[in-house]
C-alpha cells in the first residue's frame, strides 16, 4: 500500500536532486531554471500528497497557483536569458560574477 | 563736578584716539596731531587742576564708583575713581611726559607712513595710563594694566614689516603673560578672601588677611598675604621688567623712538612700582614679599646696569639704564620707602624720557644710524640736544641738586635703614650701583657727542640740529630733570604727601627715620658730599673719561683681558639663550609630544582613523562572501532556511 510517507520521500528526493542540480551545475542558466522548476514541483507534490490525507482541497488550489507562476517565472526567466545570451554570448554561470563584491 | 572733571581727563585722550585712529583719513596728518595733542593737553591741564587743588588747597581725595558695569555673585564690578595724592601726581606725570612725547612725535615721525596711526596709539596709550592709576578697584587696575599691556604691543611691533620688530612685540607680550597671570592670581586671592575688588574692603580687611593661612599642596602652608603680595609682585615684575621677566623692555627697542621714551622709560614700565605703592597696605604686612621685593629689585638694579656698559646701541643702552633704575624703585618698594619709590619713578620719568627723546634726535640727525660706534663729536652739530641730553645725564647719574640725585640718594639712604631680610644685599647693589650708573651713562655721552668723528663723510654733511618740535620737548623736559627734585623732596618725601594714600607700619617707617634729620634740600644736598655714592658717581664718569676720551684703545684691551666676563655680559646672562632654548624649546618639545603621542597617535590614529581602519577591515573581509555567483546565494538560502527549519522543529 503506497502512503502518505512514500509521497513525502519521493518530494523530499527529487527536492534533493534540484538542490544538488543547483550546487553542482557550474555550466548552464538553462540547468538552474529546471532545477528550480523540480523544486516547485517537489512542493506541489507535498501539497498535493497532505490534501489528500488530509481531505482538504486548499491544498491543490495552491498547486494550481503555483504552476501558473512557475510557468510565468520560466518564461520571463527564458526571456532573460536569451536578453542575456545576445548581450554576453555565453549562459555559463561561471562568467556571470558581475556582483562579485 | 570732581567726577566730570576726572572722567574728562580720562576720556579726552581715549576720544582723541579714536578720532585720528578711525578717522585719520579724512582728517590728515595735521588733524591728526592737532586732535591728539589737544586731548592730551586737556588731560595734562586738568591733572595739573586736580593736583593743585590737593596739594595747595587741600581738597580731599575724591573716592566714588562712576558706573557699574555688572554685580555678579555679589562681587560688584565697577568704573570708578580713587584720586589721591598718589594718583594726582602718577597723573601729572603720566599726561605731561604723554604731551611732551606728542610734540616730540611730530618732528620724529615726519616722513613715515603710520603718522595717524602713530598718534592714536600713543593717544590710547595715555587713557590707558590713566584708567589704571585712576582705579579704585582691581579691575579696572587689572583693566589698564592690560590695555597699557596692549598698547605697548602695538607700538613695539609699530614697523610691522620688520622681522625684528614682529619678533620684539611678540616676545613682549608673551613675557607679559607671565607677569599677568600672577597678577590674575594675586587678584583672585584678594577676592577670595575679601569677596570685594575694591581696594577700600581690601585694605580695610587687610589685618585679617594676613592671619589666615593658604594650603595649596597637602601639609604646606603659607601665609594668606604673602601670596597674595608675592603673586601680585609677579605682575608687576612682568610690567615693571625686573629680573627674570625683564627681557622684553631691550627688544622693545624696536619700536619707534617716542615710544621707548613714553612706554618703556617713563610710563608704562612704572605701572608695576605704582601698583605695589598703591598696595602698600597689603605689602606692609607681609616681610616676606617685602624680601623678596627688595632682593628682585636690588639684582635688577646692579646686574642690568653692566650690560648697559657692554652695549652700543644707544636706545639700548638707555633701555639698560631705564631696568637698573626700575631695579633702583623696587628696592624701595621693598624697603618698605614707598615715597622714595614713587619720587624716583617721577623724577626718573622727565630725565629718562628726556634721555630717550635726546637719543631719539641724535638718531634723526644720524639718519636711523644707533650704533654708537659710528657717532662721535657730535657736540658741536647738536647744541640744543647735548646740553639737554648732558642734563638728563646728569640727574641720572645724580649730580647733586638735580632730580635725579634726591630721589636717589633718598632712596639710597633708606635702604640702608632697612631692617628687612636681604637688606645688606640690597644696600650693596644700589650703591655699587651709582658707580655703574654713572660709567655706562657718561660712557653713552662721550662715544656720542664727544670725541673724534666716526660716521662717514656723507651722513656728516648731512647733520644737522632737529627741528623745533623736537627740541621744544627736551628742554620742555630738561626744566624739571634739573628741578623738580629740589622743589619736591622735602614735601613728597618728607612732609606727609603720602599720608593717607601709601601705609606704612612704625617698624618699617625708613623714611620718617630719615626725615627726622631732614631741613632744607641745601642741607640735603651738603649731606650728600660726605656720604659715598656721590664719589662713586664721580668715580664713574672720571672711568667714563678715561676709557672713552682720554685712552679710547683701553676698552679693547680691557676687553681681552677681562674676556669670561665680556662674554657674559655680551650674552646679558644668557637669560635669552635659557628662555628660548630651555623654556621655549622645552614647551614646545612636550607640545610636540602631546600632538605626536595624544593627538596624532592616539586620537586620530587609535580612535578616530583606528575605528574607520577597523569598519573598513571587517568590510574587506566580509566582501569575499560576496562572490556574485548565483549558485552561492542559492546554497547560503538553502542553509539558512534548513537551520531556521531544524531549529523550528528542535527548539523543544
Amino acid at each position: 500500500m503506497i502512503g502518505l510517507p512514500h509521497f513525502l520521500l519521493l518530494a523530499g528526493i527529487l527536492f534533493s536532486i534540484a538542490v544538488a542540480g543547483i550546487f553542482l551545475n557550474r555550466k548552464n542558466v538553462i540547468l538552474l531554471l529546471m532545477c528550480i522548476e523540480l523544486m516547485l514541483l517537489a512542493v506541489n507534490f507535498n501539497f498535493v500528497a497532505f490534501s489528500r490525507w488530509l481531505g482538504d482541497l486548499d491544498g491543490q488550489v495552491f498547486v494550481f497557483f503555483i504552476l501558473t507562476v512557475a510557468a510565468a517565472e520560466s518564461a520571463i526567466g527564458l526571456a532573460i536569458l536569451v536578453v542575456l545570451f545576445r548581450e554576453r554570448r555565453s549562459i555559463n554561470v561561471e562568467n556571470l560574477d558581475t556582483m562579485r563584491g | 563736578m570732581m567726577q566730570n572733571v576726572l572722567l574728562t581727563i580720562a576720556l579726552a585722550p581715549l576720544a582723541a584716539a579714536i578720532i585720528a585712529g578711525l578717522g585719520g583719513r579724512w582728517i590728515g596728518r595735521v588733524g591728526a596731531h592737532s586732535v591728539t595733542i589737544l586731548g592730551v593737553a586737556v588731560s595734562f591741564v586738568l591733572s595739573a587742576w586736580v593736583l593743585k587743588g590737593q596739594l595747595l588747597d587741600g581738597a580731599p581725595a575724591f573716592e566714588g564708583a562712576v558706573y557699574t558695569w555688572l554685580v555678579s555673585d555679589g562681587i560688584r564690578m565697577q568704573v570708578g575713581f580713587l584720586v589721591d595724592h598718589l594718583t594726582a601726581l602718577m597723573m601729572v606725570v603720566v599726561t605731561f611726559v604723554s604731551l611732551m612725547v606728542h610734540v616730540y612725535t611730530i618732528g620724529y615721525m615726519h616722513d613715515d607712513d603710520g603718522y595717524t596711526r602713530f598718534f592714536a596709539y600713543i593717544s590710547l596709550f595715555t587713557f590707558a595710563m590713566l584708567m589704571l592709576v585712576m582705579s579704585n578697584n582691581f579691575l579696572q587696575l587689572f583693566f589698564g594694566w592690560e590695555a597699557v599691556g596692549l598698547v605697548s604691543y602695538l607700538l613695539i611691533g609699530f614697523w610691522y614689516t620688520r622681522p625684528s620688530a614682529i619678533f620684539a612685540n611678540l616676545k613682549a607680550f608673551l613675557v607679559n603673560r607671565v607677569g599677568d597671570f600672577g597678577f590674575l592670581l594675586g587678584i583672585a586671592g584678594i577676592v577670595h578672601f575679601t569677596g570685594s575688588l575694591d581696594y577700600g574692603r581690601a585694605f580695610h580687611l587687610a589685618p585679617q588677611i594676613a592671619q589666615q593661612s593658604f594650603t595649596l599642596f597637602e601639609g604646606q602652608s603659607w601665609n594668606a598675604m604673602s601670596v597674595i603680595c608675592i603673586c601680585l609682585f609677579i605682575g608687576a615684575m612682568g610690567k615693571s621688567a625686573q629680573v627674570p621677566l625683564h627681557v622684553w623692555l631691550p627688544d622693545s627697542m624696536e619700536g619707534p623712538t617716542p615710544i621707548s621714551a613714553l612706554i618703556h622709560a617713563a610710563t608704562m614700565v612704572t605701572a608695576g612700582i605704582f601698583m605695589v605703592a598703591r598696595m602698600s597696605p597689603l605689602f606692609e604686612l607681609s616681610q616676606t614679599a617685602l624680601s623678596f621685593v627688595l632682593v628682585i629689585g636690588a639684582t635688577t638694579a646692579l646686574f642690568m646696569g653692566f650690560l648697559g656698559i657692554v652695549n652700543n646701541d644707544i636706545k639700548r643702552v638707555v633701555a639698560y639704564s631705564t631696568l637698573s633704575q626700575l631695579g633702583y624703585m623696587t628696592v624701595a618698594l621693598g624697603a618698605s620707602a614707598y615715597g622714595a619709590g614713587i619720587f624716583h619713578l617721577m623724577t626718573h620719568a622727565f630725565f629718562k624720557a628726556l634721555l630717550f627723546l635726546g637719543a631719539g634726535s641724535v638718531i634723526i640727525a644720524m639718519h636711523h644710524e644707533q650704533d654708537m660706534r659710528r657717532m662721535g663729536g657730535l657736540r658741536k652739530y647738536l647744541p640744543v640736544t647735548y646740553w639737554t641730553t648732558l642734563l638728563g645725564a646728569l640727574a641720572l647719574i645724580g649730580f647733586p641738586g638735580f632730580s635725579g640725585f634726591f630721589s636717589k640718594d633718598a632712596l639710597i639712604e633708606a635702604v640702608a635703614e632697612s631692617r628687612v631680610p636681604g637688606h645688606a644685599y640690597a644696600a650693596f647693589c644700589v650703591t655699587a650701583g651709582v658707580f655703574i650708573t654713572a660709567l655706562y651713562t657718561f660712557r653713552m655721552i662721550f662715544m656720542t657727542f664727544h670725541g673724534e668723528e666716526r660716521m662717514d663723510a656723507h651722513t656728516r654733511e648731512h647733520l644737522h640740529e632737529s627741528p623745533w618740535v623736537v627740541t621744544l620737548p627736551l628742554v620742555l623736559l630738561a626744566i624739571p630733570s634739573v628741578v623738580v627734585g629740589w622743589f619736591t623732596v622735602g614735601p613728597v618725601l618728607f612732609h606727609g604727601y603720602f599720608d593717607g594714600a601709601i601705609v606704612v607700619r612704625p617698624e618699617h617707617d625708613v623714611l620718617g627715620e630719615i626725615g627726622r634729620e631732614y631741613t632744607t634740600p641745601l642741607a640735603f644736598t651738603a649731606h650728600a658730599f660726605t656720604s659715598l655714592p656721590l664719589y662713586l658717581a664721580a668715580a664713574g664718569v672720571a672711568l667714563a673719561w678715561l676709557l672713552y676720551l682720554r685712552r679710547p684703545d683701553l676698552p679693547a684691551r680691557l676687553r681681552t683681558a677681562l674676556a669670561p666676563v665680556y662674554r657674559v655680559l655680551d650674552n646679558k646672562y644668557w637669560f635669552d639663550w635659557v628662555n628660548e632654548n630651555v623654556i621655549a624649546a622645552g614647551s614646545r618639545a612636550v607640545g610636540r609630544l602631546f600632538w605626536r603621542v595624544g593627538d596624532e597617535f592616539l586620537i586620530d590614529g587609535a580612535l578616530v582613523n583606528g575605528s574607520a581602519r577597523t569598519v573598513g577591515w571587517l568590510a574587506a573581509v566580509t566582501r569575499h562572501v560576496q562572490s556574485g555567483y548565483l549558485y552561492h546565494y542559492a546554497f547560503a538560502m538553502i542553509i539558512g532556511l534548513s537551520a531556521l527549519l531544524a531549529w523550528l522543529l528542535w527548539r523543544t
